[in-house]
């Protein structure tokens, strides 16, 4: 393998990885407040590229893609408030299961919506063709945008966890919730919160990455299920770990390629992450201690 | 008694449904109503292992992918040029092999059905085995990754495989000779014999599964199920019974499999899609988890109607519906809603706090 | 013990609605992947069946008898293709079937069609449905092997030896990698890099990173009918790589060029003409019905007509001039639609016959690239 080749697998390593990653994130979010995965994550992701697409005639790009991930937002608000607020006490399994309703609706709705036509934003900057050199590999400056938009986020979510009064308090309710009720925390607005958050990240995603995977109204599970994967790996709730676990996959992957043929990619990154799991029941960086819900 | 009485309506019930049709000449809906047992049987299995093992499956299309893609690649792949080959010429001394003729009449040497049949269902065992040792390790959303991982894996082979047909499937799959002269075709002239094949299956598999919950397993399962700790300190080996539980509905699946495989005459890879796993759990969860009766009435009733497509382009939306309705306000289960039950409950709770006082 | 729930439901299934027959309507039958993973296939192809049944209907009728169309929604799930024909086969009663819109979902349907003797006319590309020949079933798109074979001659026109091939994971991209391999032989032709990607894929730069590795590469042939192919031309493009772009028909969609953008650029492809009716002579058998098709299309749907609606387009024209010549007996029909000759369609002249029924010839395709944004035909 050449120096050149092995850079050019890096980077596009690196491209799965912080896409990967960014939707990994918003999962670990939620279920850092809730303890729920929801599986509508991806369908976030896919709302956020359609709506900033067709906003973008209206807009512009910078506008549509503010406006995408408000009304995601919004979104994913109303979804905790219908679906998910006024649950008492509800079991694991039942909440995957009306995550994953919820994503079929969504997915379903959006198919009416939009059609079955893939549509996709502009490239940021430049067009299809564009590239950048960097130690003699190319890459698509979008490239550049996602891993920025991937590292920004993990910068601003630990600031927003660390710092403010509101990321103290959904870092406390996920601690021990009715210990965080007890202390006059609102936990059922963190939640909302949450999803809102989530729901936010998952859009913004979604219109980084559409130049370069493109958006259809059945994107949303594939990345769902790699996210999922991601934040398995990372370990549940370490957003920094699941970009780890996210680059690692990612790299992973694009290396594979030169090995076996690229049909058998997927069920070879699968094969080494239950392996993994298998050794490390509780992820890459996830400890023995993090409270895992059972059914 | 008791035990015999729902099994015997059952059959009654499949009866009726046949002469129904028979009189009002609509047999023609016999041909989803056996498709529909076949996905029953994965169901019930499925039901088993999350109502009463407690582990969530999202892999068990997967199951059922082996089972059907094996039999089906058995039987249709041609060996007759490895002829010479010691290991063809054993097992046709065996009996395992059977030479016929396919549509456009070039001679054809494949495996016999039932050899197929077994040796699916073999495998499909002996990776739910293999499989569950460490899977079954895993708690809460990790069991739910690795089981939907597992059923990823079996859906990338399939659909890399040259040997299973890539994305088209296996196609011109054989009938299934069974004994009395039965065969499991999708032959317009057997649809009233492959439908009481298909019913006939799904009752015999249900009659050993209320068996199972009845007897010891079943006991140390609900055991482990109110209290793990507890039932491991009285000695019941969870571990061993989980595993137990994971590859009989292993079994379930690829048997299943199998037989949808030579009644459909075909294979593709969507019968492996992780969405079919998902609409299994969500069958088995909208049935009511732990209740036998529930996931069959539901896996027919569902199966029925997808397979009939009376919804038609809005077929996964009115799924994920059902489902959501279903967990929000029945999370017991669509026959939790019904009131006869309920009324039963209450006349069993009375009956139960008068001898109590 | 609910156990008569499951007795009324099951009888209250059965019992319900038995299908009215009404004498004086042709039913004709459609399984299409309008949803799910194909659905950029069976959407406009229910789509433009939806489109030409009301016009028949509005026209008066074929014989004067109203067209009834039964779409049922695959999905692209062969099981479901099986109960469906099945369905439509006994319980509607249809004359014939159009459909389905993958060749797995065809292959799996194709014996239940022969054994209940109706025709069913597929959208589906892969040349094992009708060869061998099946008495009860055709096909509308194109053969594969005439879109390789037209690759091959553009490559010997240009001095190109050695390719890489590239091919979704769809029955689609199956069928031309096999019919690839198999004809490169004797066009003297090597294939020294070869591989399958996802449907479903994100980005295909290390796979494009490999296979420009190998330095012997002078053409790539992409061979897809998903939306991935795009994300190929944009890789191949971003890698900075200037080698000369082959796709298959199945890139006849302007779409796929507009998410392409400016990597679009050069790719040639062999495609109906349906992409370039408006470049067209006057006198092109084609160019009445292309243009007719297209107008009509892109007056009731807001979006440019493809290739994909064309098979359906044509298996409808074809059927419709079966059933105006033998009515609605399923046999004569079979032996109507192995009469067509000379009927002009969107994929190119149809013409059956007993050991064809595909009907279409190698010059149904023409070489087209695509240049700032527009299909043009290739200059030779």
């Amino acid at each position: 393998m050449t120096l050149e080749l092995f850079i050019q697998y890096l980077f596009a390593g690196i491209t799965y990885g912080s896409i990967y990653a960014i939707v990994a994130i918003g999962f670990n979010i939620i279920y850092n407040t809730t303890g729920i995965i929801n599986f509508a994550q991806g369908e976030f992701v896919m709302l956020g590229g359609m709506i900033s697409i067709s906003l973008l005639p209206v807009l512009g790009l910078p506008l549509a893609i503010v406006a995408a991930v408000v009304i995601t937002m919004i979104f994913g608000a109303l979804l905790e408030i219908c679906f998910i607020r006024w649950l008492v006490n509800p079991g694991v399994l039942r909440m995957i299961i009306i995550t994953i309703g919820l994503s079929i609706l969504t997915r379903e709705a959006a198919l009416h919506i939009w059609g079955e036509s893939i549509h996709s934003l502009p490239y940021f900057v430049g067009n299809e063709i564009t590239s950048v050199t960097i130690a003699g590999a190319r890459i698509s400056p979008q490239v550049l945008w996602v891993v920025g938009a991937c590292g920004c986020m993990v910068i601003i979510l630990s600031i927003f966890f660390q710092t403010t009064s509101v990321g103290r308090d959904m870092r406390a309710c996920a601690a021990n919730r009715t210990a965080a009720t007890l202390c006059g925390i609102n936990t059922r607005n963190m939640v909302t919160l949450s999803f809102m958050l989530s729901a936010g990240i998952g859009a913004l995603a979604g219109c980084v990455v559409s130049p370069i995977t493109s958006t259809a109204y059945d994107n949303g599970t594939g990345l769902a299920i790699k996210g999922f994967t991601v934040a398995i790996l990372g370990g549940l709730g370490n957003s920094m770990a699941a970009v780890g676990a996210g680059l690692l996959l990612g790299i992973i992957e694009a290396f594979s390629v030169h090995i076996i043929p690229l049909a058998f990619q997927d069920a070879i990154a699968i094969s080494l992450l239950l392996l993994i799991l298998f050794i490390r029941p509780h992820g890459l960086f996830g400890s023995r201690s993090a409270g895992l819900k059972e059914f | 008694m008791r035990r015999l009485l729902p099994i015997c309506l059952l059959i009654g019930a499949v009866v009726a449904v046949q002469l129904v049709t028979e009189v009002s000449d609509t047999r023609y809906y016999l041909t989803q109503l056996t498709m529909a047992a076949y996905y029953c049987l994965l169901i019930i299995g499925l039901s088993v292992l999350m109502g009463y093992a407690g582990q969530i499956s999202l892999g068990h299309a997967g199951f059922f992918a082996i089972g059907g893609y094996l039999s089906a690649a058995l039987t249709t792949h041609n060996l007759i040029e490895y002829n010479q080959a010691g290991l063809v010429q054993a097992l046709q001394q065996l009996g395992l092999l059977v030479s016929t003729q396919d549509i456009y009449g070039s001679s054809l040497l494949v495996v016999a059905p039932w050899a197929a049949a077994l040796a699916a269902v073999c495998a499909a065992a002996l990776i739910a085995w293999l499989l569950g040792i460490p899977v079954l390790k895993l708690k809460g959303h990790y069991l739910a990754m690795a089981t939907l991982g597992f059923g990823i894996i079996v859906y990338r082979v399939a659909l890399a495989s040259s040997y299973f047909g890539e994305a088209d499937g296996i196609s011109e799959v054989p009938p299934f000779q069974l004994p009395f002269g039965l065969a499991v075709s999708g032959d317009f002239s057997a649809r009233v014999e492959n439908y009481y094949i298909a019913w006939g299956v799904l009752i015999i598999g249900l009659i050993l599964l209320r068996n199972l919950i009845d007897s010891r397993v079943g006991r140390a399962l609900r055991a482990i199920h109110a209290a793990p700790e507890a039932a491991e300190a009285m000695g019941v080996d969870t571990a061993r019974f989980k595993l137990k539980v994971f590859v009989i509905s292993a079994v379930y699946a690829a048997v299943a499999g199998v037989f949808l495989t030579h009644y459909n005459g075909g294979i593709g890879p969507s019968e492996a899609g992780v969405m079919k796993s998902v609409r299994y759990v969500a069958i088995v969860a909208v049935g009511g988890m732990a209740n036998l009766n529930g996931a069959l009435l539901m896996g027919v009733v569902l199966s029925f109607m997808s397979l009939r497509g009376v919804f038609g382009t809005y077929d996964d939306a009115v799924f994920g519906l059902i489902l959501i309705v279903i967990m929000l306000f029945a999370p017991k289960g669509v026959l939790s809603l019904n009131p006869l039950a309920r009324v039963r409950a209450t006349i069993g709770r009375r009956r139960l706090s008068r001898e109590g006082g | 013990m609910n156990i008569r729930t499951l007795v009324v439901s099951l009888a209250a299934l059965c019992i319900s609605a038995s299908p009215v027959m009404a004498a004086d309507t042709i039913k004709i039958g459609a399984i299409l992947a309008v949803t799910g993973p194909a659905s950029f296939l069976g959407g406009p192809e229910a789509r433009t069946l939806e489109m030409l049944v009301a016009e028949t209907n509005a026209a008066g009728g074929i014989d004067s008898k109203q067209v009834e169309l039964i779409i049922k929604d695959s999905g692209a799930n062969p099981e479901k293709a099986i109960s469906f024909a099945k369905q439509l086969i006994e319980e509607e009663r249809v004359v014939a079937v159009i459909g389905p819109s993958t060749s797995g979902e065809t292959m799996k349907v194709k014996k239940i069609f022969e054994q209940a003797g109706t025709p069913l006319i597929s959208c589906a590309a892969a040349e094992v449905i009708v060869n061998p020949v099946a008495r009860y079933v055709f096909k509308t798109p194109q053969n594969d092997s005439f879109a390789v074979r037209k690759i091959y001659q553009t490559m010997q026109d240009m001095g190109i030896a050695k390719i890489a091939v590239l091919a979704g994971n769809t029955g689609f991209g199956k069928a031309g990698k096999e019919q690839l391999t198999a004809i490169a032989p004797e066009m003297g032709i090597e294939i020294v890099e070869a591989e399958v990607y996802d449907k479903d894929a994100n980005d295909l730069s290390a796979v494009v990173a490999k296979i420009k590795a190998n330095p012997d590469v002078q053409a790539v042939v992409n061979w897809s009918i998903v939306p991935a192919q795009a994300i190929v031309a944009k890789n191949i493009r971003q890698a900075g790589w200037d080698v000369p772009l082959f796709q298959s028909h199945g890139f006849g969609n302007i779409k796929y060029v507009e998410t392409a953008g400016a990597a679009a650029e050069g790719i040639i492809f062999p495609a109906g003409r349906l992409l370039i009716a408006d470049q067209l002579a006057d006198d092109h058998p084609q160019k009445a019905v292309l243009t007719s098709y297209i107008t009509e299309y892109e007056k009731n749907f807001d979006e440019q007509a493809s290739t994909f609606g064309g098979h359906a387009y044509d298996a409808y024209i074809v059927l419709k001039a079966a059933i105006e010549e033998a009515g609605t007996d399923r046999a004569a029909l079979r032996d109507a639609i192995e009469g067509i000759s000379g009927l002009a369609g969107t994929g190119g002249v149809f013409t059956f016959s007993a050991d064809d029924h595909n009907g279409l010839d190698i010059d149904s395709f023409e070489m087209i690239t695509v240049k700032a944004g527009k299909f043009v035909p290739l200059a030779q």
